[in-house]
């Protein structure tokens, strides 16, 4: 037996403890940031912080080796090489900061379009929409575009409401959970803790995804799914639902629009909702056999039978529903096939979900009030609960299948009540209740009103008087009329064809453009180096603000350097993407737990000045003095309404406001005080049913998330997407080009429909027989930081997956490449097998593969020689169809890029052994190469 | 050669919810941040930015296809680290007596200043749960966080290892499995917790809850079925509606 005379088991873990948020991804949890001799020596998850409860993932606890990266930038830069080379001097922030007021200010003064400012994975976009609107520029959006917006429109639209960051699963009662298409990530650590919540108390999870890793590897059910068969699946469950009666009429009578009588006469009022003189929509009361409005004292709505006005028939939305799934087309024998499953499955499925739903119903005894003023003594939920994220979102047909899944949900009855989807504040918040979408531009002044928004028919469209796009990206034209995220994807390729026209000066804030956040990577970093005939560059400027050596700041002409996540303020806000949960309103800050040590500063803070030198209203003052002394001054003394700010902590002079107040000068020290956020719970009573129940809507006014109660149903109608199929049918003033109008009849269905994903559709799919997929790696969860020492030794490359019969079929051996093809082009990757997949489809983890030369790696590390992008096989466009217009790869409705709509064909590379094809090559880096070896902590070991 | 104590008065260790574990890594990397820059050498990476990085790490998740007959395949995450075995053949095996298992606890720890980095223990173990760190030149292994679980600076609930703090989907349990009462070991009688390759004879303390059955939903007997579904088709839509409501 031995002992260890150096074994100290209680030392003092750090000489301060410093709360922040992480914020390097989505999910924004609480850390400790323990601190010695002033520098970082470990970060620990909150545990009292509302998003992870102490938890941390494994970029959480790398994050050291992120704020310590050798691929951070330490200077401005200008640019002294050709584009993409690589190649700059530093320069000061003076000189950086009026470059760019120097290109910038000509711009407001004659055009401010010409200006496109786009923002990546961002936590201010309240913040940098608001500094563009005051620019003046239509040309700005986040990257929600080519992330998922079909995911928040498509709830938004239906439900008021959205998965993720505006809603949530009831983790602590339901049953039954059906997780469809998400690949590992959003969010993250939420759905781990909600999954092991629900796997402590032995509750079934089904998991939907052509993949079975991650989730879906302890899924207790796996659907092995086709790719982009989602919403034929989903209609299938609907038509069982329907055949067996197990929907929940009583809810649907109550709180939807179920009972709402439609137009269903031919003409340019049909699929409209019959309203009386003051817009409310009519019911059918089953009393008197009369239409009344919906919201009438006393009225019983009919949701079966119709009325007839003036000889015209109105039948209720739920007839025309269950007409339409009732229909043997989506009978599960007639769309199994397809989706890759068998009809006892969805059967299978179909009544396990009624099981639970019904006959496993859970009551609270919580009295509550809706908005009608009836009492109710108890809560009755049904503990069936849905999450969905890029697997379905990501297709073409992704926003009708997403409306698809909601109305599913709603069918059920397990939208708002306990065991099934619930939302976070700021949510409920219909459609309606959202500004629509703001895009003219006027030289020297403000555009007209905020940038996104949710149209309601075609009026609301940002057309020029000729009908063409305001937008660069496209957004809000017939293209893609409810494109409430925007279309970063669109905007270099469409800037570069002059498509609708050319701009100046491209602004991008942490967005790898010219790597893994682009379809058609190669052809994009072309389009950033294409010069035109007088040997200018097309895109004649682009300033890149980057904490780090990434692609995109290779092809930079000005690059402002950022800071890490600890030495930096943001606010993640009310106003933007909020981290509440479904008990609770909450938001939060991160401070500067530590100073840079290099020439940098943090973005939100230049783009202050910028405004503030460019004379922008609202940050600069009278006598010319900037508005804001930085980010902090603005997060603290900024209203967006009177009283109403970024944070919706300790407001007041008193510091006593929730929601509402006075700037207090001392707010952001309470937070801090707090650990860095703040939460309010919302009442017991007022928990669930948020869109009728009095006590949330009183609770939401009184926190300013509205200006007065605005109880609303759920739409399983939309009748915004039927006022644009009534255009297509040649109905109304605003008329769609002639080339959409087929696309926007089949597509705008004011019921969810299913239809073929566009790029398949438009090929010969035995020559590209395969779905190609990709999902991020929990541990590198947002391609944030790929440079990170730790993980990269966790994903440092990445094989091509390929399931068991195509395996065989080709020959394939371990350590084997192989050419895969898709009709764009074709990249040569190495290859693993796996069982565990849907058998016509292929995938591979995104963003390992790095451009030599970017993010301090060695020019032959892996994330080059063995990894790889799909990105460089998905066209940012459907093939050419020989009518010389240029069709957007993307969702008809949002514009949401649909990456994984992929087909491709795979081939053994016999005689490759490496390396990942493309290999493009080096860019130089302004930062030099990693150190050889790094000892975290050897100062402070013994 | 060094011995093991006749027994231990406690065997602390953990429990690993392989049901439960969705490979995210996170107790990956939290281990080895904490265990970086706390007892003993930090846990160094070599060639950190270059073409092979290579670092040594006191935990890590091994990933597995599970191929069946007549089910579909199943992937289980797998996390390993040291064992803290009673019959720890890493102890035994140590030429100097560096390596070594607490009485009071049964931790199996390495006392850095006595090694000599010969690699005899890691080719002992039979489950790969040792690490040589080469720029310190000494054996790197889980110290189930012995500068944690004891450290009065600490709050008392962050008294655990730190794999276990991070675990997002709670997979992951700290307890004294030498008590039948502790929640470690009720977990363990009630999940089936089981030894990893107990033919070794190693006894280790960790145990694994192994994967609840998966595809098991159950797919009706046509037979079965109720002959008359409430709605059947579109004929009987209105019917239905009329008896439900009048039930409403």
């Amino acid at each position: 037996m031995s002992s260890d005379p150096t074994l100290t088991l209680s030392r003092p873990v750090s000489d301060e403890v410093r709360k922040t948020t992480c914020y390097m991804c989505a999910c924004r949890c609480g850390i400790d940031v323990h601190l010695k001799d002033g520098k970082v020596s470990h970060i620990e998850g909150n545990r009292d912080h509302p998003v992870n409860r102490g938890v941390l993932c494994a970029k959480g606890s790398a994050g050291i080796m992120q704020h310590r990266s050798p691929a951070r930038l330490r200077a401005p830069l200008r640019r002294v090489g050709p584009r993409g080379s690589g190649q700059f001097e530093e320069i000061s922030w003076d000189e950086a900061l009026q470059t760019a007021v120097d290109w910038m200010a000509p711009l407001r003064a004659a055009a401010p379009e010409k200006l496109a400012f786009f923002t990546g994975r961002d936590q201010s976009q309240s913040f940098t929409g608001w500094w563009a609107q005051a620019f003046g520029t239509p040309n700005w959006a986040a990257h929600g575009g080519f992330c998922s917006v079909n995911m928040a429109a498509a709830g938004i639209y239906t439900l008021g409401g959205a998965f993720w960051e505006f809603g949530q699963p009831d983790w602590e009662r339901t049953r039954l959970f059906v997780l469809f298409g998400v690949a590992e990530d959003h969010d993250s650590n939420p759905i781990k803790i909600g999954l092991g919540k629900l796997k402590a108390r032995g509750a079934r999870v089904i998991g939907v995804n052509p993949i079975r890793s991650g989730y879906n590897a302890v899924a207790d059910d796996w659907v092995g799914i086709t790719p982009g068969t989602d919403g034929l699946f989903i209609l299938s469950l609907v038509h069982e639902l329907l055949r067996t009666g197990a929907v929940d009429l009583d809810y649907l009578i109550r709180y939807t629009d179920a009972p709402f009588l439609v137009n269903a006469a031919d003409g340019p009022e049909k699929g409209l909702f019959l309203r009386d003189a003051d817009g409310a929509p009519l019911v059918r009361d089953r009393r008197t056999g009369r239409a009344v409005a919906w919201n009438a004292p006393g009225v019983q709505p009919d949701p079966g039978r119709g009325v007839v006005v003036d000889g015209v028939e109105h039948l209720p939305v739920f007839r025309h529903l269950a007409e339409r799934y009732l229909d043997p087309a989506h009978a599960p024998e007639a769309v199994a096939e397809r989706c890759g499953l068998t009809p006892a499955r969805i059967r299978a499925i179909a009544a396990e979900i009624a099981r639970v739903a019904f006959e496993e119903e859970i009551t609270l005894d919580r009295p509550w009030t809706d908005f009608r003023g009836v009492r109710h003594d108890k809560m009755t939920g049904r503990p069936v609960a849905f999450h969905a994220m890029r697997g379905l979102s990501a297709h073409s047909n992704g926003f009708q299948t997403t409306r698809a899944l909601h109305m599913l949900q709603v069918l059920l009855g397990s939208v708002e009540v306990p065991g099934g989807f619930r939302f976070k504040p700021p949510y409920p918040k219909p459609a309606t209740a959202h500004p629509r979408p703001h895009g003219r531009a006027t030289p020297g002044a403000p555009l007209d009103g905020p940038h996104l928004g949710y149209p309601q028919g075609p009026d609301d469209l940002l057309l020029t008087e000729d009908g063409a796009p305001l937008r660069i990206d496209k957004a809000f034209s017939w293209e893609h009329p409810l494109s409430a995220h925007g279309m970063m994807h669109m905007v270099i390729s469409n800037a570069h064809a002059g498509d609708p026209y050319r701009i100046d000066t491209l602004f991008l804030y942490m967005a790898n453009m010219a790597w893994n956040s682009s379809m058609n990577t190669s052809a994009v970093m072309e389009m950033l180096t294409d010069t035109d005939e007088s040997g200018e560059y097309v895109i004649p400027r682009i300033i890149c603000a980057d904490a780090y050596s990434s692609e995109m700041v290779a092809f930079a002409d000005l690059v402002l350097p950022d800071t890490t996540y600890l030495e930096r303020h943001d606010c993640i806000s009310l106003l933007d993407r909020p981290i509440c949960e479904a008990e609770a309103l909450a938001d939060s800050i991160r401070w500067p737990v530590v100073a840079p040590d290099r020439d940098v500063r943090a973005f939100q803070s230049v783009l202050l000045e910028l405004g503030a030198r460019l004379g922008l209203p609202g940050m600069v003052r009278d006598d010319g003095s900037p508005e804001y002394a930085d980010y902090a001054d603005y997060m603290v003394r900024h209203e967006r309404r009177p009283g109403v700010g970024p944070l919706a902590g300790w407001r007041g002079e008193a510091g006593d406001g929730v929601g509402r107040g006075a700037p207090n000068p001392a707010q952001l020290q309470r937070y801090i005080d707090n650990g860095g956020f703040f939460v309010d719970h919302i009442p017991d009573e007022a928990q669930f049913f948020k869109p009728w129940n009095a006590a949330y809507q009183d609770w939401a006014v009184a926190r300013g998330l509205y200006d007065s109660p605005q109880p609303y149903v759920l739409n399983l109608w939309c009748e915004p997407l039927r006022k644009f199929q009534l255009a297509a049918e040649g109905h109304g003033k605003r008329q769609p080009p002639e080339h959409l109008r087929a696309r926007i009849k089949t597509c705008f269905d004011p019921l969810p429909i299913w239809y073929e994903p566009f790029e398949q559709a438009a090929l010969d799919t035995a020559a590209y027989p395969l779905h190609a997929l990709t999902q991020r790696p929990m541990a590198m969860y947002h391609s944030w930081g790929s440079q990170n020492v730790w993980l990269r030794q966790i994903h440092g490359q990445n094989p091509l997956y390929l399931p068991r019969d195509v395996w065989q079929a080709h020959g394939f051996r371990p350590g084997d490449w192989a050419h895969l093809t898709s009709p764009h082009g074709k990249i040569t990757v190495p290859v693993a097998r796996m069982d565990a997949l849907n058998p016509h489809t292929v995938w591979t983890w995104n963003a390992i593969g790095k451009r030599r030369g970017a993010w301090a790696l060695s020019d032959r590390a892996p994330e080059a020689e063995r990894g790889f992008l799909l990105n460089h096989l998905i066209h940012e466009l459907l093939p050419p169809r020989g009518d010389g217009l240029r069709w957007a790869n993307s969702d008809p409705i949002t514009g949401q890029a649909a990456w994984f709509d992929l087909r491709v064909r795979i081939e053994r590379a016999a005689a490759h052994d490496g390396p990942s094809l493309p290999a493009h090559p080096a860019q130089a880096s302004p930062v030099g190469q990693g150190p050889a070896v790094v000892a975290h902590g050897a100062e402070w070991t013994t | 050669m060094t011995s093991l104590p006749q027994a231990t008065d406690r065997k602390l260790g953990l429990v690993i919810d392989l049901d439960t574990c969705v490979g995210c890594h996170a107790c990956v990397v939290s281990c080895k941040e904490w265990n970086s820059q706390g007892h003993g050498a930090p846990l160094s990476d070599t060639d950190a930015f270059g073409a092979a990085p290579e670092g040594s790490f006191l935990n890590r998740v091994h990933s597995f296809e599970v191929t069946r007959e007549d089910a579909p395949p199943m992937v289980v995450h797998f996390p390993k680290s040291c064992l803290h075995c009673d019959d720890a053949p890493c102890v035994t095996v140590c030429p100097t007596g560096a390596s070594y298992k607490r009485p009071e606890d049964g931790i199996v720890l390495v006392n850095e200043d006595a090694c000599i980095g010969c690699g005899l223990c890691a080719w002992a173990c039979p489950y790969g749960a040792r690490e040589m760190d080469t720029q310190a030149g000494v054996m790197k292994k889980c110290t189930l966080c012995v500068d944690r679980i004891y450290n009065d600076h600490l709050p008392e609930v962050d008294r655990e290892p730190a794999c276990v703090k991070s675990c997002p989907a709670g997979a992951r349990h700290f307890g004294d499995l030498a008590d039948p009462d502790s929640a470690v070991s009720q977990l363990v009688a009630a999940r089936d917790g089981m030894d990893l390759m107990p033919e070794q004879g190693t006894k280790p303390v960790n145990k694994y809850l192994p994967p609840r059955p998966r595809d098991t939903l159950p797919v009706p007997d046509p037979g079965t079925r109720p002959a008359e579904p409430a709605v059947g088709d579109v004929k009987g839509l209105l019917g239905w509606l009329d008896r439900t409501l009048e039930r409403l």
